[in-house]
């Protein structure tokens, strides 16, 4: 579909707009827009709104080709070129972050292209506050920006909201009391309290329950030993074939007090998401993921990892891990020699 | 009627204990042991209602129903829901043991699970069997005579079940449920003799459905992805069928007990009555536990039944199929294989059997059985 540069609209302030005038929309309610300026001082919240306004332009849009601009170190030009019509008419999307250490050619080229933006065109700018730039933001609200402030979360109502998404970011749920309990623990550091709903939601896959959701318990648990982290740490050198590294982090793991059936239980999340993505052929990670029980993000990874691995490799990982899923619950005398040799057979079953 | 007619296919067992009832050979401590399905529970509610019955068993008096049903004042039925019987378990057992039948002629005490007794618990019964007070009699059931201390062995006298034929369990589901012959025959088959699961079969559409699905993953899975996907579908069926059997009871449970503690309806209920709900709640997640694993043993003991399926058709060895209805997908595998892959796959089933029992986690055991299962795309 070869859309001639001719037929892009390029917009005008009378149309569309309300008089160059700046909108503010609420963090949940953030859209693809011509331009879209996030500003504040929590990150967590930026990326989250930048990753929602990517996945609703790349639903409205299959082909949508995105592009990423790291204001320091912007070069003059760059801007217009990302800019112009791709080839093959997909759209695009340029997510353009550290704008508070905007350089002057930025500023400029950002300034040009403001006062004509293209309707098709998504532009995401993030700003992480203070009063350098406040130029450059002033011109990008009077030419219609969408603004979407990224304030520290003050509020516990907003903190569960958050931590709820984050879990249905994951694909998972979890508990009233299990939100409750992870906010009065992390709730002062959203990237911490993200980071633990994402592991939480990781270890939730080892309980194998389908319908299950994060319990208060496992929040105890996890805040208890984070053995999950560790255990997924083992688990992605060794299935990356990394064998010395799995098996050093796993001596680690362990001789700091880790159980080894945690460690195994990781171990046989990766595997399987290994055999499962690898029967899933071709095709976006939104569509496929759900009819194989796994989030997009979950997907996206064990396709990454795939590469290297044989069905006879992924036959061999999976009767190892069983195998010490046994021993280390009794039928082997020596647990830790069990989950070292799962480790080392896993490591070694994959093609360098 | 006679009281020992739900005891198929098991004439000398019915007339030991028959005859111990009038007097022959009575003793106070009894091990009835015999494969899943064959009864020995039956058995042992059968010679607890002749033991009973002034005419030693009619089927027809007040003492008979009641001792066959479960609801008889002096028999006592005992089954566990947890991996183990505990001492304190047992313990209310024998302070039981030790009273004399309120009406009845014996008190009966059975144990459906004798082979979960551990070493604590077990010594303790062991005390009481030794010498029991005159009226009370000890029924312990198990797999087999090796399933429990030897030295409770040793106390008891053994009736050994054995399985029953096709034929008689079969006449046993037209006779009793009104089961179709035909519908009846098939059931007692594909169940390998096993009653309950049987008449499970057989009235239970949704259960030969899901039966027949699991037999057919063998010949229609490829590769270690599909049957990764095929051992999660299988836990999946399985948690599905546990719950949908203790969902009601766990409801009615926790209304039970919230109206003994005087907290129905309440809001918010006070801490103590919160820990004894989650007390029964942690009691009904081992139930389900359990159930689980049950389903899933269930669904290789199938599996183990088409593969022996597989190799009398290697083997050419011209028995009747088990699984006679999936002949065309039984002759498939016995061409795709040789009898020493099929015997290999047999191993793998029952090595799956063994860890599920044995806790391991089932969808890590499940997935290793079918990645054996299945051939391996190249
Ligand atoms: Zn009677």
């Amino acid at each position: 579909m070869a859309a001639p540069s001719g037929t892009r609209k390029k917009s005008t302030s009378s149309t569309g707009r309300s008089g160059g005038s700046a909108r503010t929309v609420p963090l949940g309610e953030v859209a693809p827009a011509p331009l879209v300026l996030l500003v504040g001082p929590e990150d967590v919240l930026a990326q989250r709104a930048m990753d929602d306004v990517t996945a609703a332009a790349r639903a409205a849009d299959p082909e949508l080709s995105v592009e990423r601009i790291a204001a320091s170190g912007y070069e003059r030009g760059t801007l217009a070129l990302m800019s112009s019509p791709s080839l093959f008419g997909g759209g695009i999307l340029i997510r353009i972050e550290g704008l508070e250490a905007a350089p002057e050619a930025l500023v400029q080229d950002l300034t040009a292209y403001a006062a004509d933006p293209v309707d098709e065109i998504c532009v995401i700018l993030r700003h992480a506050g203070g009063a350098r730039g406040r130029g450059l933001l002033d011109t990008l609200r009077s030419a219609g920006a969408r603004e979407t402030l990224c304030q520290s979360l003050a509020k516990d109502d907003d903190k569960l909201g958050f931590a709820a998404g984050e879990f249905r970011r994951s694909g998972a749920q979890a508990s009233p009391q299990a939100l409750r309990s992870l906010v009065d623990a992390l709730g002062s550091n959203l990237a911490e309290l993200a980071a633990a709903c994402r592991q939480l939601a990781e270890g939730l896959e080892l309980s194998e329950s389908t319908s299950a959701r994060v319990e208060v318990e496992q929040v105890e648990e996890w805040f208890g030993g984070r053995v999950e982290v560790t255990g997924f740490k083992v688990a992605d050198a060794t299935v990356a074939g990394r064998a010395d590294q799995a098996l050093s982090l796993l001596r680690h793991a362990l001789a700091t007090g880790s159980d080894p059936v945690p460690v195994v239980a990781a171990l046989a999340a990766k595997v399987r998401a290994l055999a499962k993505v690898s029967v899933a052929g071709r095709g976006r990670s939104a569509e496929l993921a759900p009819s194989l029980g796994m989030a997009p993000w979950q997907f996206d990874r064990a396709r990454r990892e795939l590469s290297g691995w044989t069905e006879e490799g992924l036959a061999a990982a999976v009767l190892a891990v069983a195998r010490a899923d046994a021993e280390v619950k009794g039928a082997g005398r020596d647990p830790v020699f069990a989950v070292e040799r799962a480790v080392l057979t896993v490591a070694r079953a994959r093609r360098p | 009627m006679t009281i020992w007619d739900d005891l198929v296919g098991q004439p000398e067992a019915v007339q030991t204990l028959s005859r111990a009832a009038s007097g022959e050979g009575m003793t106070h401590a009894w091990l009835v042991t015999g494969p899943p399905g064959s009864g020995r529970s039956t058995a042992a509610k059968a010679f607890a209602a002749a033991l009973q019955c002034p005419q030693v068993g009619c089927g027809e008096c007040h003492e008979c129903r009641t001792a066959l049903s479960g609801a008889h004042a002096d028999v006592t039925l005992v089954a566990t829901e947890h991996v183990h019987l505990r001492a304190e378990d047992v313990r209310p057992l024998i302070a039981l043991a030790q009273q004399r039948p309120s009406a009845g002629r014996w008190r009966v005490v059975v144990i459906e699970d004798a082979d979960r007794l551990n070493d604590t618990s077990g010594n303790l019964l062991l005390k009481a069997i030794e010498e029991p007070p005159p009226r009370t009699v000890w029924l312990l059931c198990a797999p087999g005579p090796d399933d429990v201390l030897v030295t409770i062995r040793s106390r008891c006298r053994h009736v050994g079940l054995r399985v029953p034929s096709v034929e008689a369990v079969a006449e046993l589901l037209v006779r009793r449920d009104g089961v179709e012959h035909q519908m009846a025959a098939f059931a007692a088959r594909a169940s390998g003799s096993h009653v309950g699961v049987a008449l499970r079969l057989a009235t239970d559409e949704g259960a030969r459905i899901r039966r027949r699905e699991v037999l057919r993953l063998p010949g229609s899975v490829r590769g270690v992805g599909g049957a990764v996907l095929a051992a999660g579908q299988l836990a999946e069926v399985a948690q599905q069928e546990s719950k949908a059997a203790t969902e009601d009871r766990n409801a009615r449970e926790r209304e039970e007990l919230l109206a003994a503690l005087g907290a129905t309806g309440l809001r918010t209920l006070p801490p103590a009555v919160r820990s004894q709900v989650r007390k029964l709640e942690e009691n009904q997640k081992r139930r389900a536990t359990r159930a689980q694993r049950d389903v899933l043993d269930r669904s290789l003991t199938d599996l183990l039944s088409l593969f022996r399926d597989v190799l009398v058709v290697q083997l050419g060895a011209g028995v009747e199929l088990t699984n006679a209805e999936m002949a065309a997908e039984v002759e498939q595998l016995a061409r795709q294989s040789s009898p020493e892959e099929t015997i290999h796959r047999m191993d793998a089933i029952a090595q799956a059997r063994f860890r599920i029992a044995a806790n391991v986690a089932p969808l890590l055991a499940l997935e290793a059985l079918m990645v054996q299962l299945c051939p391996v795309t190249r």
